[in-house]
């Protein structure tokens, strides 16, 4: 509210003159978004572009000489692709699973007339401050038969006691208690509550932990390389992160096949923009709920 | 049923002991909730708590913890007499330090910046793109860097090279000195968008009238800035900052790992690939148990001290 009438303000009172400071102003936000758009646009140009412009340097933002080969030994190879679906459906199991395991800790933990609830929450947070380590984890992974499983990729990660404590904070500000209080009237029980008046009130809140743990386990491979061997069980950026590690010294490690192709340059830029796509595509849409989420993660935490 | 909030004004007037079964009697759904992730964090997350008992031992993965002698604290003595844990002590502590005085203040004159834009929807697509590098995963950001960077085929030393600036590429990312200032760097071309967000969010909460006022005052925007506006945000930045002083002993092993090379090793070496290199890939699990206790006992301290300040200092506090 009171950043509308300020904005008001100054359109009542300054809009006719653009100062010199505000040119500066605008100048410095539009470099600061180009070094954030640039490189991919570069990126994009050079995974278009002939191998012979590309090992001859001249490939600034445009591209040269198009063709969508590399794109097609990505697709012909296949690897890249499979790695592609296996990662969708393991984030959205993970983005699943979380969200009910959220859900579960952050409700009861939002009502102040639970008994103890104060110990579960230390219980809960306390592994956020106080981690094991990797070696205790990968240990107790493999005493529990999970090494080289899909889930050894969701379930040590599936409880977010940041995203829990988001969520109760939302609980507990954004849902009146009058609502509960007449259901529990009507004979309702807890279970009722959460699923018909609860959790369709917090569709917001859902929405941008979802995301959060969404964006999480696309983007996260360290687990992958620690918990993970056979191929077929590695997430996009882990298999991006082996293909490309040697990128310094320009060695690829697609196949063959797809090395005559192009170059291992217009191949690199073809592989990272294969996996930069699908998330500047959604990102756009999903941007203004992560927003929320932040806000309402900044009251504590 | 009975209301909860008549149970809550009985408690009020007449405060009674009551038994634990009672509670649970009352409110056995609500604990049953709370049996599923409890299990999952006691499975999963503090089963591997006893394992932490290997960096008092000389743990032989074959012969178990059974097998395996205790020995005291002989391993911390050993690593702390271990050159390379010295060094990635080194290199944690001081990247660690420098990003945080590097990339804090960005994010806060970013938002000042924005903030003073007149054009709104300017603003918004400004933002949108600023926030872009915070959902992109550290292998594509090091593979987009790389790219950019590289001294033979990236496109900032083919630009200079091509119009005469320079005869040479520079090593943005392959010598170390050079790779200590690009690493710094890439953290707040990451991070200083999405940080924005919370000092926007205690901007938005001054109150518009003060601006009025000064308006009349005849204040301009330096003055506004200056008196109004990092006022208002004050608050926000010391509980930032003290939050972010407790996590100066952690590492992240994607950011390392992804800007890992051959030449710069020496700066690349912080105790996340230490731990990982020890550990896992060298087998020698008690020394990497003993440098993970140490790490998260020390960040638990200093997060713990960081909250005890901001609570002396009115702050909010984070625990």
């Amino acid at each position: 509210m009171a950043k509308k009438e300020k904005e008001n303000q100054e359109r009542v009172t300054g809009v006719n003159h653009i100062k010199i400071s505000d040119i500066i102003i605008v100048a410095v936000i539009v470099l600061l978004c180009l070094t954030c758009i640039l490189p991919f646009i570069h990126l994009a140009a050079k995974s278009i572009s002939s191998t012979a412009a590309v090992s001859g340097k001249s490939v600034y933002l445009l591209p040269k000489g198009i063709n969508f080969e590399a794109y097609s030994a990505i697709f012909k190879d296949g690897q890249l692709v499979y790695s592609m679906g296996y990662t969708v459906v393991l984030t959205a199991i993970f983005t699943i699973l979380g969200m009910i395991v959220t859900t579960l800790a952050a409700y009861p933990l939002s009502k102040r007339y639970l008994k103890g609830r104060n110990i579960f929450s230390l219980i809960f947070m306390f592994t956020m401050y106080f981690g094991a380590g990797l070696i205790p984890e990968y240990l107790l992974m493999k005493s529990l038969n999970l090494l080289d499983t899909m889930w050894v990729l969701i379930l040590p990660l599936m409880f977010s006691p940041y995203n829990m404590l988001i969520m109760k904070t939302f609980l507990q500000s954004s849902i009146p208690d009058s609502l509960e209080e007449s259901a529990f009237l009507d004979g309702a029980t807890h279970f009722q509550i959460l699923w018909k008046i609860v959790l369709p009130l917090s569709k917001p809140i859902i929405a941008t932990l979802s995301l959060f743990y969404a964006v999480g386990r696309w983007n996260a491979y360290a687990d992958a390389k620690y918990y993970i061997t056979t191929k077929s069980l590695q997430p996009i950026q882990y298999l991006l992160s082996n293909m490309v590690s040697n990128s310094s010294n320009d060695a690829m490690a697609l196949s063959e096949g797809a090395q005559f192709v192009s170059t291992p340059e217009v191949l690199q830029a073809a592989m990272v923009m294969f996996a930069t796509i699908p998330i500047i595509c959604v990102y756009p849409f999903v941007q203004k709920y992560f927003v929320k989420g932040v806000m309402i993660g900044a009251v504590k935490g | 049923m009975a209301s909860k909030a008549k149970k809550g004004q009985i408690m009020a007037v007449q405060p009674r002991k009551r038994g634990i079964g009672y509670y649970i009697q009352k409110d056995w759904q609500l604990y049953l909730m709370l049996l599923i992730p409890l299990v999952v964090v006691l499975v999963f997350k503090y089963a591997a708590y006893p394992g932490l008992r290997m960096a008092f031992m000389n743990y032989k993965p074959a012969k178990g913890y059974a097998g395996s002698e205790w020995v005291g604290f002989e391993i911390f003595q050993k690593i702390f007499k271990d050159k390379d844990f010295i060094r990635a002590l080194r290199n944690s502590l001081i990247f660690n330090f420098v990003d945080l005085i590097v990339s804090f203040p960005v994010p806060i004159v970013l938002a000042i910046l924005l903030n003073e834009l007149r054009f709104p929807r300017f603003k918004k697509v400004s933002q949108t793109i600023l926030y872009l590098p915070h959902f992109l995963s550290w292998v594509i950001v090091a593979n987009v860097m790389y790219t950019m960077f590289k001294p033979d085929t990236g496109l900032v030393n083919n630009i200079l090279v091509n119009n005469g600036i320079i005869s040479e590429g520079i090593p943005f990312l392959t010598e170390k000195w050079h790779w200590a200032v690009s690493y710094t760097l890439i953290n707040v071309w990451q991070t200083m968008g999405w940080g924005t967000i919370i000092y926007l969010a205690a901007i938005t909460g001054i109150n518009g009238e003060l601006y009025e006022a000064a308006n009349i005052d005849g204040a301009n925007r330096w003055q506004k800035i200056l008196h109004i506006t990092w006022p208002g945000i004050k608050g926000t930045t010391v509980t930032l900052l003290i939050m972010n002083l407790g996590k100066v002993m952690g590492s992240n092993f994607e950011r390392l790992d992804s800007f890992d090379n051959v030449q710069v090793r020496e700066f690349q070496y912080q105790l996340a690939i230490y731990i990982y290199e020890k550990g896992l890939a060298g087998n020698n699990f008690s020394k990497a148990t003993a440098v993970g206790l140490f790490q998260s006992l020390v960040g638990l301290i200093l997060v713990l001290a960081a909250d005890w300040f901001a609570k002396r200092l009115g702050e909010d506090g984070l625990i």
